[in-house]
């Protein structure tokens, strides 16, 4: 090493890179940066003997903490489930009609019943709970209830269900009418049925063949009954469509939709908060006023 | 010290480091030749040329890693020591007392003026308290702060690394606890030189505790800036404050133990980014602190000066300017990253001027261009010229206008806030009246520290009717009074309906207060409707 060159104010050598004139010197570094150094390659040590990290076939080292992600996540997920433990145990001694009382349950209720329902509901009456006019789901984010939109009404049928091999099951049917009415007959109750909700103009034959074969289940007046699960015509929602073509297809051959009864599926907490989600989307009736305004129904529907 | 009558280089001194010059100074010999760094190239420079019969230095170092040589500087009195003093007494203070000062915020808010509650997410600093959303206060002091940073070094240098940094002033606290511990310079070195015996351990014993103490002190004092002071001391004390707290003094108390009781120059010199960008932010009219090499050189002992009058300049080789040097460096070599701008050395230097009757200042803040103008024989401006320039102007400019923004937003921020966003799925939906109604989440925030009735209302969309998760249907109108509680945001599910045949359309939400002080807020959105 022959030509060192060495710095003059600070004799110290030069380490021979030079950039725009100014040039690097060989300073010699802090030893603390070696201890430092050496203190990394020892903590990096411990952590492969301490954590899992060398890759071997199937899976790495397991390391002598015992530590996983899986694991850590699997405790996180009881921890989790404890903390709920309780909120659920609180949810499951208040009366359903009470849970607003506690904004903090009503809180967990809203929040539990939303993840529920993305789960178990949504294959039918969507993610955002619309329904589907096509295929017959209701929408339930409006305010016609065709079984009762109160809390326990809503309770009930998330529990048995409609139309299902289940004792306590919402049990209702039309018949069909295939054969019943020849086509202007047909025509006319068609007519009269729209103009229940001001579609149309009122139809007297229609009137006379609706009161003879329909005002029984669907009222006088097109009010419904939510007993039968009748639904309401005098109003704008249609379940299967207000056009003639649907309103004629469904008295001439009626479709008639089922939804599972989710007591051996879901425990009685998830359908309390299912219930108090489904209220909560904007339709949801008081329950106060339910019993004045039908009190028949009330005592009908739960024997 | 490259001392050319020396056999070989010091032990394991590198030249020019100058840390064992008190050696050089009791053998009455100063043959230092002050190698200033091509960076103040000054006409003066020339004096400092080697003798001919010098050999040339070939020391290179043999090691690739050197032992960090303690620092003991001496003790010193003056106006800049002063200062310091000063300085280090307000920002202590700052830091210690803050925490402790009330502020009445009513039962709603902590009583502290200054707390970051992290837990709720809210920044309180006396009058003012700052919510999440409005964080470009935080991010337009730390801008304030950075171009503040900017104008000081522009102006003055280094003067935020002397004075004002935490590093500086803790360094500054352990190198005082040392002096009081061990005594002044050259009774620590003789100390750190003796073996170790039971004197020793408890000497050192005891001064490492004093340092963990006053460590303890600094992590103990920042995480009341966090918590409700009383009670987290209380707490603190009783164990029963959070882990995190514990943490937190923990990991602060070793950085601070480290830092500020081991490490301290290193971190000036190998661990801060700073003194690598200062450069960039300084120029030839920046202020410094300079030794004027014309001026001093060729040095020379007070004895040899009397016997050749005339051939000396005013340094005496002293090395007072080295021993009070907190960072250990020889000012005398020239700008230096080691240089943190305390001013020290100005002190010792002004105080030998005095006692060998030469005017003060052969070391002095002082820019580039005055000192190539004194050296060519001119006079230096004075030094408030420095700090009035287009450059710092420009940074006091920006420095103003952001200050003044922030004060602006300040005052007309509004203490309510409404946002808006209206559900996607489904868009709208048929009441069975026919009507078609939206719904949306409204978040209504109330800054204050007190309840608030507020007025929801809608603001266009002919017919339509409001309600909530909270007012039944039956109760549906165009506006509502509505109870927001002190210092929260409420979340409320609205329900808007039109009657049958709405079109598609935009209205607007509006928040107002009619309280002590009025505010309002309002927000656009959409209303969906079906196409047919
Ligand atoms: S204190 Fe002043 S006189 Fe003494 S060595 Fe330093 S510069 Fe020279
Ligand atoms: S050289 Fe002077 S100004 Fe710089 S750090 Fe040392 S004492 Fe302070």
């Amino acid at each position: 090493m022959a030509n060192k060159r060495i710095d003059e104010p600070t004799g110290t050598e030069y380490v021979g890179h030079e950039w725009d004139g100014i040039e690097e010197l060989n300073t010699p570094l802090p030893r603390w940066w070696l201890w430092t150094f050496y203190a990394t390659v020892v903590w990096a040590i411990g952590y492969v003997i301490a954590y899992p990290a060398l890759p071997m076939i199937s899976k790495a080292t397991e390391g002598l903490l015992g530590w996983s992600s899986r694991g850590q996540l699997a405790e996180e997920i009881s921890l989790a489930d404890q903390a709920r433990l309780s909120v659920n145990e609180r949810i499951a001694v208040t009366d359903i009609e009470k849970l607003s009382a506690d904004p903090e349950l009503l809180q967990s209720a809203l929040g539990g019943g939303a993840a529920a329902f993305k789960v178990n509901c949504v294959q039918c009456h969507g993610s955002g709970a619309a329904g589907n006019q096509e295929l017959g789901y209701p929408n339930l984010n409006d305010d016609d209830w065709i079984w009762g939109g109160d809390l326990t009404a809503i309770e009930y049928t998330v529990t048995h269900g409609i139309r299902q091999p289940d004792a306590d099951e919402r049990q209702g049917a039309m018949p069909a009418f295939e054969g019943m009415f020849d086509r202007d007959q047909l025509a006319s109750l068609v007519q009269h049925v729209q103009s229940l909700s001001g579609r149309a103009d009122p139809d007297p034959i229609g009137a006379q063949a609706y009161a003879d074969n329909c005002a029984i289940c669907h009222g006088p007046v097109g009010e419904g009954d939510r007993t039968l699960g009748a639904p309401r015509l005098n109003d704008a929602i249609w379940l299967r469509g207000g056009s003639a073509d649907a309103i004629r297809a469904q008295i001439l051959n009626p479709k008639m939709g089922a939804m599972p009864g989710w007591k051996d599926r879901l425990d009685p907490v998830t359908i309390k908060m299912l219930t108090v989600y489904v209220h909560s989307l904007g339709g949801g009736e008081d329950f106060v006023e339910l019993p004045e305004e039908e009190p028949a129904a009330e005592v009908d529907e739960q024997p | 010290m490259s001392n050319p009558d020396a056999p070989g280089p010091g032990p394991g001194g590198k030249p020019g480091d100058g840390r064992d010059w008190s050696v050089v100074v009791e053998d009455g010999i100063a043959k230092t030749n002050a190698p200033v760094s091509s960076a103040v190239a000054s006409p003066g420079a020339a004096t400092r040329r080697h003798e001919p019969h010098e050999p040339p230095r070939t020391h290179l170092p043999e090691k690739l890693y050197e032992k960090r040589k303690q620092v003991h500087n001496k003790r010193i009195d003056g106006p800049f020591r002063r200062f310091k003093w000063l300085v280090m007494l307000v920002t202590l203070g700052i830091y210690y007392l803050t925490p402790w000062i009330r502020w009445d915020r009513g039962p709603y808010a902590p009583d502290q003026a200054v707390l970051v509650d992290l837990a709720n997410r809210r920044f309180f600093m006396f009058g003012i308290e700052i919510w999440p959303h409005e964080f470009y206060f935080v991010a337009g002091l730390l801008i304030m702060a950075g171009i503040g940073l900017f104008l000081v070094t522009s102006a003055v240098g280094r003067a935020w690394c002397g004075y004002a940094c935490p590093q500086t002033v803790w360094t500054d606290l352990y190198q005082h606890i040392d002096r009081l511990i061990d005594g002044d310079r050259n009774a620590r070195a003789r100390l750190d030189k003796a073996p170790w015996g039971p004197a020793k351990i408890a000497r050192r014993g005891f001064k490492w505790l004093i340092y963990l103490l006053i460590a303890f002190a600094t992590g103990g004092a920042w995480i009341l800036y966090f918590a409700d002071a009383p009670t987290l001391f209380r707490d603190f004390f009783t164990l029963q404050a959070d882990p995190i707290a514990y943490a937190t003094v923990a990991i602060l108390t070793a950085t601070t133990f480290t830092l500020g009781g081991f490490m301290r120059e290193q971190v000036c010199i190998y661990m801060c980014p700073w003194p690598r960008i200062q450069t960039a932010m300084m120029d030839e009219h920046s202020l410094m602190v300079t030794y004027k090499d014309w001026r001093g050189e060729p040095r020379g002992s007070v004895k040899k000066a009397q016997k050749n009058p005339g051939r000396y300049g005013d340094c005496i080789d002293c090395t007072e300017c080295v021993q009070v040097c907190p960072t250990g460096i020889d000012i005398r070599e020239g700008p230096q990253i080691g240089c943190i701008t305390c001013a020290l050395c100005i002190d010792a230097c002004d105080r030998v001027m005095k006692d060998i009757g030469r005017p003060r200042g052969l070391i002095d803040y002082a820019t580039l261009e005055d000192c190539e103008r004194e050296a060519a024989g001119g006079h230096a401006r004075p030094a408030w010229k420095a700090l009035l320039r287009p450059r710092t102007l420009v940074y006091l400019g920006v420095w103003s206008a952001i200050g003044l923004a922030l004060l602006f937003a300040l005052g007309t921020r509004t203490r309510l806030d409404l946002t808006v966003s209206p559900d996607r799925n489904p868009p709208f939906m048929l009441l069975s009246d026919g009507s078609v109604r939206n719904s949306y989440t409204l978040k209504l925030r109330n800054m204050t520290q007190t309840p608030r009735t507020m007025e929801l209302a809608i603001e266009g969309l002919e017919g339509g009717r409001i309600w909530t998760d909270t007012i039944p249907l039956t109760e549906a109108a165009r506006r509502h009074t509505l109870e927001v509680p002190a210092d929260e945001t409420r979340t409320v599910r609205a329900y808007v309906a039109a009657p049958a045949g709405t079109r598609q359309q935009d209205f607007a939400f509006t928040l107002t207060t009619s309280d002590r002080q009025p505010e309002a807020d309002r927000s656009e959105t959409r209303f969906d409707a079906p196409e047919d």
